[in-house]
């Protein structure tokens, strides 16, 4: 019996996700009586494999088949489910990001395995296995009970907290003996910012609404967004209009987040909003009209215009940061 | 090239849930039910794609997986545009056991691009269209921004941790479609929803699956503590609260 845990990298180097996913599994084996062992597929450096050891991690398997170039959820499922069954996996674990949601329902048929995505807990009890997970756009939770065997859990990002155990991994090369482990998706361009801080993995979001008026009232809340080392959200209509840029629309239709603080300037937080932000630890409104539904949803909450507050709110974060 | 979208109703985006049998099941007194915006989209995009006559596409039909108490919703696919309907006649009970019901409708027709939407405001997750994939053994890609089709090749935009990337597909393949795919869904029509009543719904006999899933129980989520309101002249009391009393900066 095993807990398989895929650790994805970017650019050969594990980030944040990568040790939040190391520390549920490593809690989840404990639950099922087993070990947990982590799963990386391309040729990440030793170096940065003996990372996830930090988070308690004993086994892990690193697969560099020349013949696995890119990322094809096809190619890399088959590996994955090959390696759980070898491992007499219990439970599958994977990020419910871009790659983990496209990889766990492949491998589910694979190894006909339920799946409980985008948990943010650990199972209720292991036997019978049953899930507490957030249904119906966040405005429920439903307890799920996974019938099958082996289980697949796609954990939600920055939901569960580190937990540091040192351990010292025991790095194995693994193969997989699949023919057809090339992909039949060519890849003709890429496009792709570097060095910017991703929403998904931002701590601190600031984000605006129509509220905000014009975006020429962005700047204070670009300058907070950076003074707090987060990243920067809009409500739909402001990148519909183009006053900001797609991939910063949150919500139901756009990204999903739960950072730790979330600050919704000018947003009323109309239901299908607040699907992508309800998770967020704390949230803080700013807006003009007191009975906006934002308010419901938020811990602390300024009346007043967000286009005055803001910058109010950035002299506050500089003379927090200079004394 | 043929071209299937498949569709699931969900409740209308701004339905307050209610649950019944002591909270064991969803309440659907009063939901009004349908097409999950994202299938929508898809159904949109694949229309697009069919009235360019460089693209090759020659037909779009739509697969459901539900009982007969669905048909409105496929209506109004056929209406909206779809050319015929496959509907499954079954109840869906987890993405495992409608997944497996799909496959059997790509199985009878002959199609190059398959199409999902995120199921995003139902209980399923965005699974449905990756374990169709799986059991088809088709490629498959999430995330579909773009979907362009001309002269035979499929050309899609998927998007990546922090920005996108151009792929070339191979047909049959699974697409699993999100924001952007189509600007609008289209609206159905009043010559539409005519000739709607005498497009084909073929009705497929469901094949015996169990799901793997079993919801026990639903529960609303606990309301937040009231908010605390800080003097609009004095936001610095905020940062306070957040560093001393949330300790979150
Ligand atoms: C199927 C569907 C999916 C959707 N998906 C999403 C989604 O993913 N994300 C999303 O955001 N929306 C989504 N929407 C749209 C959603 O319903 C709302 O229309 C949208 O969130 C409203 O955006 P807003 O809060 O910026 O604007 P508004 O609702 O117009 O709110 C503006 C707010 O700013 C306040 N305000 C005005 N002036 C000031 C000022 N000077 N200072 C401070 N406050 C001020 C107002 O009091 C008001 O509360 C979706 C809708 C549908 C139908």
């Amino acid at each position: 019996m095993s807990v398989i845990v895929y650790i994805e990298h970017w650019d050969n180097k594990f980030k944040k996700l990568s040790f939040e996913l190391i520390t549920y599994s490593v809690k989840l084996a404990d639950m099922l009586g087993t070990e947990a062992i982590a799963l990386s597929i391309g040729n990440v450096p030793e170096q940065e494999l003996q990372k996830l050891g930090k988070y308690g991690i004993k086994r892990i398997l690193s697969v560099d088949n020349e013949s696995i170039t890119k990322f094809d959820s096809q190619v890399y499922s088959r590996v994955i489910s090959e390696i759980a069954a070898g491992e007499s996996a219990k439970a599958i674990v994977l990020a419910n990001n871009n790659a983990g949601k496209s990889l766990a329902p492949r491998i589910s048929v694979r190894l006909q395995a339920a799946i409980a995505s985008g948990v943010n807990q650990l199972p209720e009890s292991v036997s019978p296995f049953v899930v507490n997970k957030r249904v119906f756009s966040g405005s429920a939770l439903a307890r799920i009970h996974l019938t099958s065997e082996i289980t697949v859990i796609t954990l939600s990002q920055n939901s569960f907290d580190l937990v540091e155990n040192p351990a010292e991994p025991v790095i194995e090369s693994a193969n997989v003996s699949l023919e057809q482990l090339s992909s039949k998706i060519e890849i003709k361009d890429i496009q792709k910012q570097t060095g910017k801080l991703l929403l998904q993995d931002a701590e601190v979001v600031v984000s605006g609404g129509r509220g905000m008026k014009t975006p020429d009232n962005w700047a204070p809340l670009v300058e907070l967004a950076e003074l707090l080392n987060g990243a920067t959200a809009c409500s739909r209509p402001v990148s519909d209009e183009g006053w900001r840029p797609h991939e910063e629309h949150t919500g139901q239709t756009g990204k999903i987040i739960s950072p730790n603080l979330y600050i919704a300037a000018g947003i009323s937080g109309a239901t299908q909003h607040l699907a992508g932000i309800s998770s967020s630890k704390y949230i803080v409104a700013i807006n003009t009209d007191k009975d906006a539904p934002i308010f419901d949803a938020a811990q602390y909450g300024i009346v007043g215009d967000a286009s005055k507050v803001l910058p109010k709110l950035v002299e506050a974060v500089k003379v927090m940061k200079s004394s | 090239m043929n071209i299937l979208v498949c569709i699931s109703n969900v409740p209308d985006t701004t339905t307050k849930v209610k649950f019944a049998d002591n909270n064991s099941r969803l309440d659907v007194s009063g939901i009004q039910w349908v097409i999950n915006p994202w299938d929508e989209l898809s159904l949109t995009r694949a229309l697009e794609l069919k009235e360019d006559a460089s693209s090759g596409v020659q037909k779009v039909s739509v697969a459901h997986v539900g009982p007969v108490t669905s048909e409105p919703t496929i209506r109004k696919a056929l209406a909206i545009g779809a050319d015929d309907a496959y509907r499954v006649n079954t109840v869906g009970s987890d993405a495992y056991q409608v997944a497996a019901q799909l496959t059997e409708v790509v199985k009878k027709g002959s199609f190059d691009v398959i199409l999902c939407g995120i199921e995003f405001c139902d209980y399923n997750g965005s699974n449905v269209g990756g374990m169709l994939a799986e059991f088809l053994d088709y490629p498959s890609v999430s995330g579909i921004s773009e979907l362009k089709i001309s002269d035979g090749s499929i050309l899609i935009t998927r998007e990546i941790d922090g920005g996108k990337e151009m792929l070339l597909v191979p047909a049959p393949f699974v697409g699993v479609v999100q924001k952007g795919i189509a600007k609008e869904p289209r609206i159905a029509a009043m010559r539409g929803i005519m000739q709607a009543r005498t497009k084909p719904i073929h009705l497929v006999e469901p094949v015996a699956v169990e799901p793997l899933t079993d919801i026990q129980s639903f529960e609303l989520p606990a309301p937040r503590a009231a908010c605390k309101f800080i003097d609009p002249d004095h936001p610095e009391q905020l940062i306070e609260l957040l560093q001393n009393e949330a300790k979150i900066i």
